[in-house]
């Protein structure tokens, strides 16, 4: 109980303070946007090739934001020394990771969200049949992202070259996430659209694995 | 198959002997953890680079054979991929390492992210036997039908005892080397005090 009340008060101060300025949002979502359009260049985006290619570089581009978009998480904390702080507050550190990882994963399925109709529209994919199950898949997807890459942060913050050390430790890691994510869009965009449920367990697996490593280590990658 | 066969002696004890290292490693990095004794470190820092050398060992001896037998020099299969996914995996913890100045900090963060890496690859490759394979099947303990010739068996152990032995070598050569390394650190520190 203790760590749910903690958690809740803290991701009130991450939403609180992404919110006010919007800067990790918008920048996400054009960095998004642009990649998308410049992939377009690589293959004729008609129906078919979309369908097959779409979802994969959908998800790509997706990686590619979020290991941008994790990297202020601890980066911020450090920069204005309140992770001590923030450290003496709470009563299980987890609920810091807990925090930070839901208000990553929040922000992420948000852009995604936002980049879904023009995803469609500049691919000429149908979503709104199967967008609930969409969601689910981006969800899953997105919270297998945010966990590793919540606690990376807190690593390649330590690190020189900090912006190139994240992508790199997270991306090779993120292998089975993306396969998933893909395979599960990709069967959902199909002509016959199908919500594979194997894909899905198997994200939330990865999710339910890489949480309980955070449990259980994240304490450590407070340290200082 | 020919004499391009041949290659299969090394390729799989280097594989073994790639397998081995990432397992000291991860076990290094958890004792790491709850121990913080800097030998830990060294260990999972020597594993880790001796696992690396094995594994291209393995990525450039699969090629070799594949193309004559497949007629490709690579092909993104399940056991290829998580191999790929698994070297990429210690590259970028041995950068970590060297992107970390401080000794304490960067044993336990390399430590943390070893065993984040090493949880990964039993999902990297069930992700990846979903997908696609087109290895071919595990030969030694692959169920009814598999096995070694006797004379390769033979030669098959031989090559495996090598290798096994040669790791054990580069491994606590390595280790030493780390073990020399941090002393010199720890002498130049205190002649830096003075």
């Amino acid at each position: 109980m203790a760590l749910l009340a903690d958690t809740t008060v803290l991701l009130g101060k991450e939403l609180r303070t992404e919110f006010r300025s919007r800067e990790l949002l918008t920048t996400t979502v054009v960095f998004i946007l642009v990649v998308v359009v410049l992939f377009s260049f690589t293959f004729d985006p008609s129906a078919s090739e979309s369908r097959r290619f779409g979802p994969g570089l959908l998800w790509l581009s997706f990686l590619f934001a979020a290991s941008l978009m994790l990297q202020p998480c601890f980066l911020r904390e450090q920069n204005n020394d309140t992770l001590s702080a923030l450290r003496l507050s709470v009563r299980d550190p987890f609920s810091i990771f807990l925090a930070k990882l839901s208000a990553n994963t929040l922000f992420l399925l948000l852009t995604e969200v936002l980049m879904l109709p023009i995803f469609a529209v500049l691919y000429n994919v149908h979503i709104l049949a199967v967008f609930p199950q969409l969601v689910l898949v981006l969800f899953l997807g997105s919270l297998g992202v945010a966990i590793p890459g919540t606690a990376f942060s807190a690593i390649s913050a330590q690190a020189r070259m900090r912006e190139l050390m994240l992508p790199l430790l997270l991306l090779p890691l993120l292998t089975p996430v993306l396969i998933a994510s893909t395979e599960a869009t990709g069967a959902l965009l199909d002509v016959n659209p199908a919500l594979r449920v194997d894909w899905l367990g198997f994200l939330a697996g990865f999710d339910v694995v890489f949480l309980t490593a955070l449990w259980l280590f994240g304490e450590y990658l407070l340290e200082e | 198959m020919g004499v391009i066969q041949k290659i299969f002696y090394v390729h799989v004890s280097c594989a073994f002997s790639a397998f081995v290292a990432f397992g000291t490693c991860f076990y290094a990095n958890l004792r790491y953890v709850f121990t913080r004794e800097p030998q830990s470190d060294w260990l999972g820092v020597s594993a880790a680079e001796v696992g690396l050398a094995f594994i291209t060992v393995v990525l450039v001896t699969g090629p070799i054979w594949a193309h004559p037998v497949w007629g490709i020099w690579w092909t993104w299969d399940a056991r290829l991929t998580l191999t790929f996914v698994l070297g990429l995996l210690y590259l970028s913890y041995l950068l970590l390492r060297s992107m970390v100045e401080e000794p304490d900090k960067r044993a336990l963060f390399s430590a943390l992210f070893g065993i984040f890496a090493f949880l990964d690859v039993p999902l990297v490759y069930f992700s990846i036997r979903w997908w696609r394979t087109q290895h071919p099947q595990p030969v030694i303990l692959g169920g009814p039908g598999s096995g070694l010739e006797p004379r390769m068996r033979v030669s098959y152990l031989l090559m495996w005892g090598a290798l096994t032995g040669l790791l054990i070598l580069l491994l606590s050569a390595r280790y030493r080397l780390e073990a020399l390394r941090a002393s010199v650190d720890e002498l130049r520190r205190e002649a830096d005090v003075r």
